[in-house]
Parts: structure tokens; C-alpha cells; sequence
């Protein structure tokens, strides 16, 4: 019970860290190393298919991905001030820790269910319209992707505000000489 | 009252959740604030598991959690291309700067 407790803990430590650090590329690296200690824990937990996925996908694929993103944005160390008090901030998480803690605990074990069926029964026969819904979820990332890839072909090349500013003056000068022709019937 | 001793584990979920909670309060950064969904998604990740064992349907919980998972990929794929093209176009990663409409 101590190993598991420690492993929720460094977690936490990992995904506080993961805010906290300024540099984009150490973030993503804190995310990873708390989803590496969440995997272990989902295994200790007896749900080592999960744990599997989690480390492939959670602490692999997504860290790959955020590194990818940080190198084509370009690491931007701006002195960035919350738009929000710290205080507040602060004190907001602490009123909902406050309220989720006072609902949710202490736990009480809830009687084991006699038979489960297999993981594999699960997901295919009770859980099938998730699957398909993971299906249709995979083929809205591979788009996201693209858009990830996509270079700038037709880009605002200059804001959209000049962009008005310009047609507005042409029709102005379109208008001009027929102003002029009602100036000379005056 | 049969309480469980995997209390803490639901602790760590909370500690996880205040963590994701304040991460998207304080940052004006763009992919700390996918950074900042991640951790909150990992939170519910920890606590469907930690649901699963306590009432004894460890597969049930095991398939949702996978369905949440590849759910929060997506999700860091589409935030993450976005906050790319919102770099390409606006030149930052500012959160402010995104608000164009004003007076």
C-alpha cells in the first residue's frame, strides 16, 4: 500500500512540476514521467491492459506529439502574468478540491461483483458503440494531424482589418467622382 | 462502514484534478493549457480505475478508461494543431492575443 501511495504522490509532484517549469519541451517531459508513474500504478492496481495503453500512448504517442508541436511553434519563453490572481486561482482549486473531497471520501468498497466477464467480451459485446466511437474519434485525430502538418499555403499574408480598410477606400475613390458630378448640379 | 484502504489513491486523483484545475487558471500559454487537459484527464483516468477495483468490474472500468484515453489523444492532436496554425497566423502563443474582438 506505501509503494502505491508514493507512486499517486511523485504523480502529483510530476504534474505540479509540469506546470510550474517554464521551458514548453520540460513540461511535456514532466507530463510523460507522471504518466509513466500512472501506468505502474493502473498496473498495481490489476489493470494492466490500461496500464499498457497508457504508456504507449500517454507517456509515447502524446510526448512525441507535444514535441513535434513545441518544434514547429518554437519554444516561447514569454513572461507570461496570469490573467487571474494567484490567490484566487489558488483559493478556486481549494474550494473544489474542498467540495469533490467532501463528496467523495472516505470510500467504501461496494460488494465484488461475482463474475465479470472477459475484457475482451466487454469491449466488443457491452461496450461496442464505444468502439465504433473510437473509430470515428481516430479518423477526426488523422485530420487534426494534417491540420498539425499543414503549411501555411494560403495564409493571411496581412490582417484581415487591412484587408477592409483597403476595399473600404477603393469604394470611397468609386465613390468620389460621382460626389463630385452632385457638387457641380448644386 | 467498510471503508476502503485505497483512500489515498483517490487523494492522488484529487491532488491531480487541483493540479489540471490550476494549471488552466495561471496559464496563458497554449500548449501548457493542452499540458494543463492532460493532467486532468489523467486524474479521471486514475479515478475510473480506482472505481473499477473498488466495485469489483476491473474490465468495465478497463474499456472506458481505454475509450478515454484514445478520447484525450485526439484531443492533444486537434489542441495542439490548433495552437500550431494559431502560432502561424498571430505569431504568439499568448492566450490574450486571441481576443481580436474588442471595441
Amino acid at each position: 500500500m506505501l509503494h502505491m501511495l508514493l507512486l499517486a504522490l511523485v504523480a502529483v509532484v510530476f504534474a505540479l512540476q509540469a506546470i510550474k517549469t517554464e521551458r514548453l519541451i520540460t513540461s511535456a517531459m514532466w507530463l510523460a514521467g507522471a504518466s509513466a508513474l500512472l501506468a505502474t500504478l493502473f498496473y498495481l492496481m490489476g489493470a494492466p491492459q490500461v496500464a499498457v495503453i497508457e504508456l504507449s500512448v500517454g507517456a509515447g504517442l502524446v510526448t512525441v506529439l507535444f514535441a513535434f508541436a513545441i518544434s514547429i511553434a518554437g519554444e516561447e519563453l514569454l513572461d507570461l502574468r496570469p490573467t487571474l490572481p494567484q490567490a484566487l486561482s489558488i483559493s478556486l482549486t481549494l474550494l473544489a478540491l474542498a467540495l469533490m473531497g467532501a463528496f467523495s471520501l472516505p470510500l467504501q468498497a461496494g460488494p465484488a461483483a461475482a463474475t465479470e466477464p472477459a475484457l475482451t467480451q466487454v469491449i466488443w459485446e457491452q461496450r461496442g458503440l464505444d468502439v465504433l466511437v473510437q473509430v470515428v474519434l481516430i479518423f477526426a485525430g488523422v485530420l487534426g494531424l494534417l491540420g498539425l502538418l499543414a503549411e501555411a499555403k494560403a495564409p493571411l499574408a496581412y490582417p484581415v482589418a487591412e484587408e477592409v480598410a483597403a476595399r473600404r477606400e477603393r469604394e470611397l475613390e468609386e465613390l468620389q467622382p460621382a460626389s463630385e458630378l452632385v457638387e457641380e448640379a448644386v | 462502514m467498510n471503508v476502503s484502504g485505497l483512500n489515498f489513491i483517490l487523494v492522488g486523483v484529487l491532488g491531480l484534478l487541483g493540479v489540471g484545475l490550476y494549471g488552466l487558471m495561471v496559464t496563458r500559454n497554449l500548449i501548457k493549457v493542452v499540458v494543463a487537459l492532460q493532467i486532468l484527464v489523467k486524474a479521471a483516468l486514475l479515478g475510473l480505475i480506482l472505481a473499477g477495483n473498488l466495485s469489483g468490474a476491473v474490465n468495465l472500468s478497463q474499456s472506458l478508461a481505454i475509450t478515454v484515453i484514445v478520447a484525450d489523444t485526439i484531443v492533444a492532436v486537434i489542441g495542439l494543431s490548433l495552437a500550431v496554425q494559431i502560432r502561424r497566423h498571430l505569431g504568439t502563443l499568448d492566450v490574450k492575443a486571441l481576443s481580436h474582438l474588442r471595441g
